[in-house]
């Protein structure tokens, strides 16, 4: 059995380590200061294609991520640990999009590209945002089933894939006819390593979006090798590739609007010092109870 | 994100900056013969570098992520015995298939094989990078070198069956060690016979102290000829775990590295491949692998020097006493200067080893192929001698270095330190066997006392004189110069003695001299190029290099005079 498997990458700033300019004055991130990695869960829904791939030789394992040129970087990293290429959405109609045209962008793209796709795996939710709505989407826009919060693929057998998912105090194990959509949860094992022959191999793969404004392939150093090796130019796909409705598009096709950013600073009020005794304690608990912070 | 490659600034600079670097990439790439075959390989120089720089990436960040969070576990649990065979500790296994699915394996083998024909240059700095993470995996990881032995003295029928299946991740011992046959391998009584009626080699007896004894694939060294006693009895073998016969009697309990499990082995009429000719196991084959493996617990030392550097300034800055970080206490501030001068110095006689090493064995290997031209010849004589000489020096000194720097990051951390919460027990204890295994540092004093007394390191040291030294810091120069003749002096009045027992007491000494006088050159030379990197090791290490010169001086002296 070979499978079409589409793996949703995003690229994301790196939230979890933030330091004092992590934040503009503004309240927007500031994307300058933290680095662009691999979206954490979308690197254990990686791991859980390949796992596909090494169960089912032949399978074919294609990473979709929409962004600017630099978020080419999330297909190289999934070549390097086994997938077999990748197309980057990227147009400048796409700019601004919240969950909804962004799961409208990827749902057309992935109707394009790979309209007899098997399976499509996406991490829960990316770091940057936290809302775990695009799957789910990419889903309903499809008109497929969906296993969100997946945490390991069982068995996959008869056209039919059988999920275990992580809820709320425990598992829950769930079937589904293929095609489907799974969101992996970061409890999912975690992603293999870059092998080295793919670093190697894949090292100077880019998308056309990557190159210099006004230079193509040729440009390059190892021009050549370009020529030669049809994998170095990575997929891209613009609005018009896939056939996109601008107006479901970037901000235009993105009804959340953002009212107002508040930057939230916890201060220490003034302090009150409490001794042992039973007095003070009865008090504190006088106090806690009349302000309805405990009952 | 971690990574235990980017972060050390050190690796890098030594990968990059020597001027030998173009030619062993020149060498080992054939002039890039492989490009148009494998869409891996290196279109140029540059191209390679970068190749290079990208797969310790890999590695750094392996280690940073899975292998040192796993190292304290792994020391924990470590190897178990059942039913004759080994099973590592749980984490162990989640290591080499990290290494695996990355496909460090067979790093220097050539592509034919499977291979990612590294320099051993580059396959030292990953064994650092492992070892900083934990040596006792770097223990079973590293033994894949042995497969260089293979490669170079294996039948190409050898070559096929084995190296791809080390390349694909199976482990290797080489299987050396008996009770009574230690340092002392001429001793080795393990017999070999051939098996007429199944026209194969057969193994019988028992071997001890085997690093990793339950591998796939083992490189035996057995007595062949029967009757005789000495080394050139021996000869070398290729034992295939798929093929049965060898059992593990049982693991040791040792001091430290705790993941490698140390085996007893018993051979039962075990079927084995002769490999190369006989009776060349000891004087050829073994001296070869010696070689490799020493270079490889040079490498496992000073990424041992990296741990403890790593963890001694982590908890200096952590730990406040009298209202400050103890880091700001000029007591504290002068070991933590200490490790790192040794730790620099040390990793500077590791590379530069590396490289002589990677030329030889590069124009070796060119020369099975077709036959070298004269210039090559000259070539490759020059640095085998120079790998030969330095090699003794880089294990021997980065060993007892790696003690050292154990001990003072215990040191810092005070009586935290002798609680076993902290990193530092673990590094203090893996540390204690590189100065005994593959050769104590008693052994490697013997292999290269013999360049002290023939001149030959006296001619490197006037070599090394001649490369500018760093601007503002003249005055090293001068101090090094100084310890230099001291160390002339010491080899011609001990040489003056023409005494043998005489020479065998001081050898340790004057080794040590000319150690520490290459280590100062070499420093020197890092520091011309980045003082911001090594101008305070430079200026530490002179100093501690002057005392330790000094010391010997006076030792030799005072030895000669009674």
């Amino acid at each position: 059995m070979k499978l079409n498997i589409i793996v949703l990458a995003k690229q994301v700033p790196d939230t979890r380590n933030v330091g004092p300019d992590a934040m503009t004055p503004e309240g927007t991130v500031n994307r300058s200061a933290l680095p662009a990695i691999f979206n954490p869960e979308d690197l254990n829904a990686l791991e859980q294609a390949l796992r596909l791939k090494d169960q089912f030789p032949g399978t074919t394992v294609t990473v979709l991520t929409m962004g600017p040129g630099r978020a080419a970087e999330v297909i190289r990293e999934a070549m390097y640990r086994g997938a077999d290429g990748g197309y980057l959405l990227t147009d400048r109609a796409f700019a601004g999009a919240d969950t909804l045209a962004t799961s409208y962008a990827l749902a057309t793209a992935i109707k394009h590209v790979c309209p007899n796709v098997d399976l499509i795996i996406g991490g829960r939710q990316a770091i940057d945002g936290d809302t775990a709505q695009v799957g789910p989407q990419v889903a309903e826009k499809l008109g497929l089933n969906q296993i969100t919060y997946s945490e390991e693929i069982l068995s996959l057998k008869d056209g039919k894939i059988t999920v275990k998912r992580h809820i709320d105090g425990g598992v829950e194990t769930v079937e589904s006819p293929l095609p489907c959509v799974l969101t992996v949860n970061g409890s999912a094992a975690p992603c293999r390593p870059r092998n080295v022959k793919r670093v190697m191999k894949y090292k100077r793969c880019l998308a056309p979006m990557e190159l210099p404004q006004g230079t193509g392939f040729g440009d390059l150093p190892y021009a050549a090798e370009y020529e030669k090796k049809p994998y170095l130019k990575l997929g891209q796909l613009s609005c018009a590739d896939v056939n996109a409705d601008l107006q479901q598009c970037g901000l235009a096709g993105s009804p959340t609007k953002v009212k107002n950013v508040e930057n939230i600073v916890f201060k220490a009020k003034e302090s009150k010092v409490l001794t042992g005794s039973d007095e003070d304690v009865n008090g504190l608990i006088k106090e806690l109870l009349n302000e309805r912070l405990i009952g | 994100m971690a990574n235990y490659y980017k972060d050390i600034k050190e690796i890098q600079f030594e990968l990059e900056n020597s001027p030998l670097m173009e030619r062993i990439v020149e060498l080992k790439e054939r002039s890039f013969e492989d490009k148009d075959q494998y869409d891996e390989a290196p279109q140029d120089f540059a191209d390679a570098m970068d190749s290079y720089d990208k797969v310790l990436d890999v590695v750094g960040d392996i280690v940073a992520n899975v292998v040192a969070p796993n190292a304290e576990e792994v020391d924990a649990e470590g190897p178990h015995h059942e039913n004759g065979r080994v099973r590592y500790a749980s984490k162990t296994y989640e290591n080499l298939a990290a290494m695996n699915h990355a496909g460090l394996n067979g790093m220097t083998m050539p592509r034919r094989y499977g291979g990612l024909n590294l320099p051993v240059t580059v396959y030292t700095a990953a064994n650092e990078i492992v070892s900083a993470g934990d040596a006792g995996f770097e223990n079973i990881w590293s033994l894949q070198d042995c497969i260089e032995t293979l490669y170079c003295f294996g039948s190409e029928e050898q070559r096929q069956k084995y190296i791809p299946r080390v390349c694909q991740g199976e482990t290797m011992s080489m299987d050396l060690t008996e009770p009574d046959a230690g340092s002392d391998l001429q001793s080795v009584m393990l017999k070999a016979t051939f098996d007429e009626e199944n026209n194969c080699w057969r193994l019988n007896g028992s071997k001890r102290f085997i690093t990793n004894g339950d591998s796939d694939i083992h490189l035996v060294l057995a007595r062949s000829e029967a009757g005789t006693r000495d080394g050139r009895g021996l000869s070398m073998f290729i034992y295939d775990k798929r093929d049965g016969g060898v059992d593990v009697r049982r693991i040791e309990n040792k001091l430290g590295i705790h993941g490698s499990p140390t085996c007893e082995l018993v051979y039962k009429n075990a079927k084995c491949e002769l490999c190369g000719d006989r009776k060349l196991g000891l004087i050829k084959y073994v001296m070869s692998l010696m070689n490799g493996a020493r270079l490889g617990i040079a490498a496992q030392s000073v990424g041992l020097s990296q741990a403890a550097y790593n963890e001694a300034v982590a908890y200096a800055k952590d730990r406040k006493q009298f209202g400050k970080a103890i880091i700001e206490f000029p007591a504290v501030q002068e070991m933590i200067g200490n490790i790192k001068a040794r730790l620099d110095a040390g990793r500077a006689l590791l590379y530069q080893t590396a490289r002589y090493v990677d030329i030889y064995k590069a124009l070796e290997d060119i020369s099975r192929e077709r036959k070298l031209t004269p210039e090559e010849r000259d070539e490759m004589k020059k640095y085998s001698r120079l790998a030969d000489a330095f090699t003794p020096l880089a294990k021997g000194m980065n060993s007892e270095y790696a003690n050292q720097n154990a001990y003072d990051c215990i040191q810092v951390h005070g009586g935290s330190g002798f609680m076993l919460e902290y990193a530092c027990q673990r590094i203090y204890r893996d540390a204690r066997i590189t100065s005994i295994y593959e050769g104590t540092t008693q052994l490697q004093t013997v292999a290269a006392i013999r360049y002290v007394t023939n001149g030959f390191y006296a001619q490197v040291i006037e070599s090394l004189t001649t490369a500018p030294s760093p601007v503002g810091e003249e005055s090293q120069l001068s101090k090094v110069k100084a310890m230099a003749e001291k160390f002339n002096a010491c080899t011609a009045a001990v040489k003056e003695k023409d005494n043998q027992d005489v020479l065998d007491l001081c050898a340790r000494h004057l080794y040590e001299m000319a150690a520490d006088v290459i280590m100062c050159h070499l420093l020197m030379q890092n520091a011309a190029k980045s003082p911001e990197l090594f101008g305070e090791s430079l200026r530490n290490y002179v100093r501690l290099a002057e005392a330790e010169v000094e010391k010997h001086n006076s030792w030799i002296k005072n030895t000669l005079g009674e």
